[in-house]
This record gives C-alpha cells, sequence and structure tokens, in this order.
C-alpha cells in the first residue's frame, strides 16, 4: 500500500492534474439491484434499499464520493477483484469461501434466518422438493440435506415454483421471503429456522485493506450511535444489534 | 484422491449417477473437466434428438411452405416465421410457462415442465423452423431439368419425390444445414441457464462451469474448458456431415464435387 | 409524469396503467430498445469489418496469416457465443487495463496480480476511477460491442471466405489475362462481385445477431431482457408504488412482438437488397431479371 501510495505522489509530481483526479477517487459501490429490501430498482430506476440508505451515510461518515453500479450476482465477485467496481454491497453473507478470495468488512446486519415459505404449514421440508436460487449458500445447504433440490436462475421464478406446485417450498432469507408471504395468503411460513452465514457485510479487494478499515470503522460509528439499528427497523432487514 | 476415481465418481454425475454432493473444496482441474464433460452429455443428448426429429418435421415444413393448399402453407410460414424471428430465450420461457399451465389441467403434460423433455421440445420446434426454411430455399432451387427428366422416366407422386427431389433438395441443403446443426449444439448451452430448472444439480455442461466459476470466482477456468469441450463437438458435427456430404455427392464427378463444397452456408 | 399520479393508489384502470407505464424505470426500459438497436447498428459494420479481415487472412499466400485467420474463423465459431460471453470481456478488460498499466506506469514494481486481485495503477483504470458513470456505461457498452463483433465476425469471415470462392474463376482470369496483378484482380473484379454470393448468407448472420442481442445482459448492458425480468417479476407494496403480480408473461410478449416485427422489417430489407445487387450479375437471378427485363 506504501507502494502505490508513493506511486501516486510520484506522479502527482510529474502531472499537476492528477493529483486531484487521485484525491477524488470516487468509490464504485456493486450491488445486485434485485433483491429487496436489500437493494432493488425503485420506481424511479434507480438503486434502492436498505443498503442504499445505508452505503451513503457510510460514504458520508468516511468523506467519500460514492457512486452506485449494479451488476448480475453470477460474475459480481469477478468483477470486484477485476477492478470494475470497488466495494460489493451486496447482501452477501460473509463465508469461509468467499473470504478466501475477497476481504470483509465486519457484518453489518446479524445473521439473517434463512426460513422456508410452502403452500402449507405441513410440508415436508426433510424429504420433498425445495426451490432455491441457482449458486446461493441456500442451494448448497438443500444440496446436502435429503431433500429434493430443483434450482432457478432468479429468485422470483423460486416462488412462482412453489406456487404453481412445482416445489413443496422455497427456501432464501427470511427479509426477502417474509415481505412476500405478508401479501400473499396462499403462501405461508414454516416454523423451521436456519441460520447461514455470518452474517452480511461488505466485500473489498484483498489489496484494498485501506478502504475497508475506512468502510469498518464507519460501520463501527453506526453501530456505536444506533443509526445502524433504525435502518435494520426501517427496512425489516431481521434482529438489531 | 485420485483423478480417476474422481471420474468414476462424478463421470455420470449430470445423469444422476456416482456421488450425490457436488466437490466442495480443491476443486482441481481434473474435477472440472470431468463434470463438465459429464454435462456434456445433456448438450449431446438434446442436440442429436433434436436434430434427428426436426430433420423430418422440417421436410414436411418445407413441403408444407411451398405447397399450393393454402392452408398448409400459410401454417407451415407462420410457424417458421415465429421461431426464426424471435430469440431461443423467449421461447423457453414461453415454452416452460405453456407447459406448466397445460400441466394443471392435463396430468399427462407433467414430464413435460423438466427440461429432458420440455426443453427438447422446445429445442425441437426450434430447429424444424430453422431447417424447414433452408430445405424449402434448396426446394426451390432444385434444377427444373431433374424434374423434367423424372417425369419423362414416368416418375410420379411419392417415388419421385423419394428418388429424385427429396435427395437434390439434401444435397443443395446440406452445407446450410451442416451450420445449422453447430448452431443447434450451441444453442442447449441455454437450456438450464435461462429456461428450465436443473433438479438435484444434474445439468449441462455449462451448468457445471457455472457451478465452479461461481466456487472459485475464477471464470477463466471453466470457461476456457466448456469451450474446449464444444470445439472438439463442432469438430465431430462437422466430419459427421462432411461424410454425409461426401455421400450425398457421390455421383457427381470430382470436379464438380469440390465445387459443391464452395456453396458455404448459403442460407442458415 | 402525469400530475394525477401523485398517489397511484388511489388510481385504478387506464389511469393507473399510463402512471405505471411511465415511470423512470420504464423510461429506462424503453430507451434500452434504443440501446440494443445502436448496438446492432454498430455491430454489425464491425462484425462485417473483422470478417472481411479474417477471410483475407485466410486466404492470405502468406502461411502464418493463413494460419491466424484460420484458426480464428476455427476456434470462435466453435465456441457457443455464451460461454465465450462469460469469460471474455473480463479478459478483454484486463487486457487493455494491463497494456496502459504497462505503458502509462513504468516505474511501478508490484505485480499486476496480487493473490486474486488484479490490480493497476490509477492512470491505467479503464475508465478512470474518476469518471462519471455515464463514462463507465458507454466503455462498457463498446466493450460488449467489441465481443460481439469478434463473435460474428468469424461466422462473417466464414461466409464471405465462401463468397470469395464462389466468385467464377474465370472472371479473375480475364482480370490476369488484362494485366492486373493479384492484388489489383483481387480488388476490383473479387470484392464487388462476391457480394452477391454473400449476401445470402450474411443476410441469415444479422437474423441470427438480432436473436443474439439478449444475451447482452451477460455482459453487463441493461438491456430489453434485464429490464423485462426485473419488472415483470411481481412487486410488493412496500418497494414500490405500483404493486403488481408475476407480469413476466406481458412484458415477454411485449418483446417477442419486438423481436418478429424488427425480423420482418428486416426480412423484405434484405430481399430489396438483393434483388438490387442481383442486377447484372453471372447468376440465374440475374439471367431471369434481364429476361424479365426484355
Amino acid at each position: 500500500m506504501k507502494k502505490l501510495v508513493l506511486a501516486t505522489a510520484a506522479l502527482a509530481l510529474s502531472a499537476g492534474l492528477a493529483w486531484s483526479a487521485a484525491h477524488e477517487k470516487t468509490i464504485r459501490m456493486g450491488t445486485e439491484g434485485a433483491y429487496p429490501p436489500w437493494n432493488f430498482i425503485n420506481d424511479a430506476g434507480e438503486v434502492d434499499g436498505f443498503e442504499r440508505e445505508l452505503g451513503d451515510e457510510l460514504c458520508k461518515r468516511a468523506e467519500l464520493t460514492c457512486e452506485w453500479v449494479t451488476n448480475e450476482w453470477d460474475s459480481i465477485i469477478p468483477n470486484l477483484v477485476s477492478g470494475n467496481y470497488d466495494v460489493i454491497i451486496a447482501g452477501m453473507s460473509i463465508t469461509d469461501e468467499r473470504d478466501e478470495v475477497i476481504d470483509f468488512t465486519q457484518n453489518y446486519t446479524q445473521p439473517d434466518p434463512t426460513l422456508y415459505v410452502a403452500l402449507s404449514m405441513d410440508a415436508d421440508v426433510e424429504g420433498g422438493v425445495i426451490a432455491a436460487q441457482t449458486g446461493t449458500i441456500q442451494a448448497a445447504h438443500i444440496a446436502e440435506s435429503n431433500a429434493t433440490l430443483v434450482e432457478f436462475a432468479t429468485p422470483e421464478e423460486t416462488i412462482a415454483a412453489v406456487r404453481n406446485g412445482e416445489a413443496d417450498a422455497v427456501f432464501a432469507d427470511g427479509s426477502f421471503l417474509l415481505p412476500i408471504a405478508d401479501e400473499d395468503d396462499t403462501l405461508m411460513v414454516l416454523d423451521q429456522k436456519v441460520l447461514l452465514g455470518g452474517g452480511v457485510g461488505m466485500g473489498v479487494r484483498e489489496s484494498d485493506g485501506e478502504l475497508r478499515a475506512t468502510f469498518d470503522a464507519a460501520i463501527q460509528s453506526m453501530k456505536d450511535d444506533g443509526s445502524l439499528n433504525e435502518l435494520i427497523t426501517k427496512w425489516e432487514i431481521g434482529e438489531t444489534f | 484422491m485420485s483423478c480417476w476415481q474422481t471420474i468414476q465418481d462424478y463421470g455420470l454425475r449430470a445423469v444422476g449417477i456416482g456421488e450425490r454432493l457436488l466437490p466442495k473444496e480443491d476443486f482441481t482441474l481434473c474435477q472440472q473437466f470431468t463434470l463438465i464433460g459429464s454435462g456434456m452429455i445433456w448438450n449431446i443428448y438434446f442436440g442429436v434428438l433434436a436434430l434427428l426429429a426436426g430433420f423430418f418435421f422440417a421436410t414436411a415444413l418445407a413441403l408444407g411452405k411451398g405447397s399450393r393448399n393454402i392452408w398448409l402453407r400459410k401454417s407451415s410460414e407462420w410457424f417458421i416465421f415465429l421461431f426464426r424471428g424471435s430469440p431461443l430465450f423467449v421461447q423457453f420461457f414461453f415454452g416452460y410457462f405453456l407447459f406448466l399451465s397445460l400441466k394443471q389441467v392435463f396430468p399427462i403434460f407433467t414430464p413435460f415442465t423438466a427440461a429432458w423433455l420440455g426443453a427438447l421440445v422446445v429445442l425441437f420446434l426450434n430447429t424444424s423452423a430453422y431447417t424447414g426454411e433452408i430445405f424449402y430455399g434448396a426446394l426451390r432451387s432444385i434444377p427444373k431439368g431433374d424434374v423434367e427428366s423424372a417425369d419423362a422416366y414416368g416418375f410420379s407422386g411419392w417415388p419421385r419425390f423419394k428418388k429424385i427431389v427429396w435427395p437434390t433438395m439434401l444435397r443443395l441443403a446440406w452445407p446450410a444445414y451442416t451450420n445449422e446443426a453447430i448452431f443447434l449444439f450451441h444453442a442447449t448451452a441455454l437450456v438450464f441457464f435461462s429456461g428450465f430448472p436443473a433438479w438435484q444439480q444434474r445439468g449441462d455442461a455449462l451448468y457445471y462451469a457455472n457451478y465452479f466459476a461461481d466456487k472459485t470466482f475464477n471464470p477463466f477456468v471453466p470457461y476456457p474448458i466448456l469451450a474446449g469441450y464444444f470445439i472438439v463437438l463442432t469438430v465431430v458435427v462437422i466430419s459427421v456431415f462432411g461424410l454425409a456430404n461426401r455421400r450425398l455427392n457421390r455421383h457427381l464427378p470430382q470436379e464438380a464435387r469440390k465445387k459443391l463444397k464452395l456453396k458455404v452456408n448459403v442460407i442458415r | 409524469m402525469f400530475s394525477y399520479c401523485a398517489d397511484p393508489s388511489t388510481l385504478s384502470g387506464l389511469t393507473w396503467l399510463s402512471c405505471y407505464l411511465t415511470t423512470g424505470k420504464h423510461m429506462a426500459f424503453y430507451l434500452s430498445f434504443g440501446t440494443v438497436l445502436l448496438l446492432l447498428a454498430i455491430t454489425a459494420p464491425t462484425a462485417l469489418f473483422f470478417g472481411y479481415l479474417g477471410a483475407t487472412a485466410a486466404r492470405s499466400v502468406v502461411a502464418p496469416i493463413r494460419w491466424i485467420g484460420k484458426t480464428y474463423i476455427a476456434i470462435v465459431r466453435g465456441v457457443p457465443d455464451i460461454a465465450f460471453f462469460l469469460f471474455f470481456v473480463i479478459a478483454l478488460d484486463q487486457a487493455i487495463e494491463w497494456s496502459r498499466h504497462k505503458i502509462l506506469c513504468p516505474e511501478w514494481a508490484e505485480s499486476v496480480r496480487q493473490g486474486n486481485d488484479f490490480v493497476v495503477c490509477d492512470a491505467a483504470k479503464m475508465p478512470l476511477g474518476n469518471a462519471p458513470q455515464w463514462i463507465h456505461e458507454t466503455y462498457g457498452f463498446f466493450l460488449a460491442v467489441f465481443t460481439f463483433a469478434i463473435v460474428f465476425g468469424a461466422f462473417a469471415a466464414n461466409v464471405l471466405f465462401g463468397a470469395m470462392r464462389a466468385v467464377p474463376r474465370a472472371q479473375m482470369e480475364t482480370a490476369e489475362a488484362y494485366g492486373m496483378s493479384r492484388r489489383q484482380a483481387f480488388r476490383r473484379i473479387m470484392v464487388p462481385q462476391m457480394w452477391v454470393y454473400a449476401l445470402p448468407g450474411l443476410g441469415n448472420l444479422w437474423m441470427v445477431l438480432i436473436k443474439a442481442t439478449p444475451l447482452l445482459f451477460l455482459l453487463g448492458v441493461e438491456d430489453i431482457v434485464y429490464w423485462a425480468r426485473e419488472m415483470g417479476g411481481s412487486k410488493t407494496t412496500k418497494f414500490t408504488d405500483y404493486p403488481h403480480g408475476d407480469w413476466r408473461m406481458w412484458y415477454f410478449l411485449a418483446l417477442l412482438v419486438f423481436y418478429l416485427a424488427f425480423t420482418r422489417v428486416s426480412e423484405i430489407f434484405l430481399e430489396r437488397t438483393m434483388t438490387r445487387l442481383t442486377k447484372g450479375q453471372a447468376t440465374t437471378g440475374g439471367e431471369a431479371q434481364r429476361k424479365a427485363a426484355a
């Protein structure tokens, strides 16, 4: 990191413009934009949701200029390490697998209980057909259980699969399922809860230790003054700290 | 774990034989090659069956489009236009949706919501439309003399079609048809990617390539492996079609045979 | 958009629909149709150019150039476009940044690959880190155009290669008899005549290209399929003023109509061009035109 600073300094000396450029560097925040209430595209076509508010507040506290970009979930990590944006803030649970490739800030939510939603309360989640989104930790969990896993490309299709009887239940984050089950009388939330992952954090490149420390401090300050808890309650993300 | 062991465990994973759980660590090259290769079973299955069934339906469509009966002609034209004019992506979506609705009314449609049958039907209809258009174009360019000579020899109806018209049509259509076959095999990669759900992690080559890219967060290994498999598949398709082409043109003098090859893919 | 849209929950019927269809999100959806058309308009000539280069290389008398041309055609044609799109854009982006890095930051001592990370100096970033969002999007768009052009250039090269060989040998021999060099004969005789043989194949390629645009969302461009999937999904009252159920079918129906109409227009246009190109050519079509005129 020291060398990076030196290199930028050297460059700044040679070209006067470059200094201000390096100083005003915008932090690009990568998100998915398809996972309410965490992040979604609102009616105006902008990124909105819990993480939008959280991210804007964090940037304000860290005195950074931030900009939002959306990216497909499948390639969200490859694009981060390749440098297309600087931070992932997309409801991404902290797991060991991911931690080997990128670094996480401290978690800004408690682990979100994963829930089952089905058409009847006595749906067979042990040995039945369970729908999950391809490539999620939920899909991996079902694959290891005795239930039959059926994977869909988008979360929307997993819900549709339960409605039309293709699957007995859908297995996904509670904060995602609850608002949907609330508005649809035919869907019910089962009692079983599973805790997966270690809460949600922001992902940064391993070589970007400084940025990670900056955001860590900002998250800590929001935890300390209770403003994070307010946001969590407002968006119904789960338990507060 | 040795590579041979991996092949035994995962070589047939795509059809549900072998180890139940996908690899969770290491993600060695051997694992990637084996599982992605295992997924190719589905790509080949979809491609070969859709191509075989589509061949016959396409012949019917081409004849229908050239028919004097207005109902036959119009329905063939519309079928071809609908399937040639829309992306496969959209066709898969509507196919899956339609089979789901049919299933609610007629239980006989239950297997159609699974990829092995539902996606096969969509691919079959899709390739029939493209091939039908190719065959129709070939049908129109059969030399007039050939048909006239057939008439003079007393051929008519079914024998004339079987012995004269059909072989000539195939001969003319073959280079373009080869291209269509290549495109169809490539299209099979879309089945699990955007069309049909994958049951118990049994998917095609792209599904497993995606799995590894997702686990290792490195797209530069699994996707090139997938590409390599497809290049091999394409080479095989081209050589098989080349053999058939030689047989179709075996009556022509040596010079003319070469010339035919020059008319590469007139239409897809 | 309209003044009565302030509180959509009180609206119903057509007024609700008129508000719903004019949200900022829908505007982005309509705009993405333009993105797709623009992509096609830029990609088609670029791919044709790549195809021309590829075909010329594959015909070259210099062996290494010929090998390059033939390998390009064989490899890219052999790979499904979807597999290519999934890794090629990131690779291309890294290649661009790496070469800029080598030129702009020669004093940089650390490796570009740090563990899993790909790190270049700030000046080598493409686009620069402080560039506004629209520059990033434009850059992404051109990466997509380039990727599409490479893939379809290989198919175009294959078509043009066939078309060049389909130009009657006698035409080239006559050119040689007139004392033209190989290059002159190629430019003056072969290239003008090959188009009529290439057009059916190229026309088809254009049709295939149109139908490949739904893959754009893989390349990070927010295209019509991205928006259709996003907006068609069911929406709950919590996150939108316009809640609705699963409407993906209607959005996909709109896409279907768009693609069918676009295909039809292209077909008509291609037929006309073919008639014009056939004029005066030594083909059966040209012969038929002459007879009809006489």
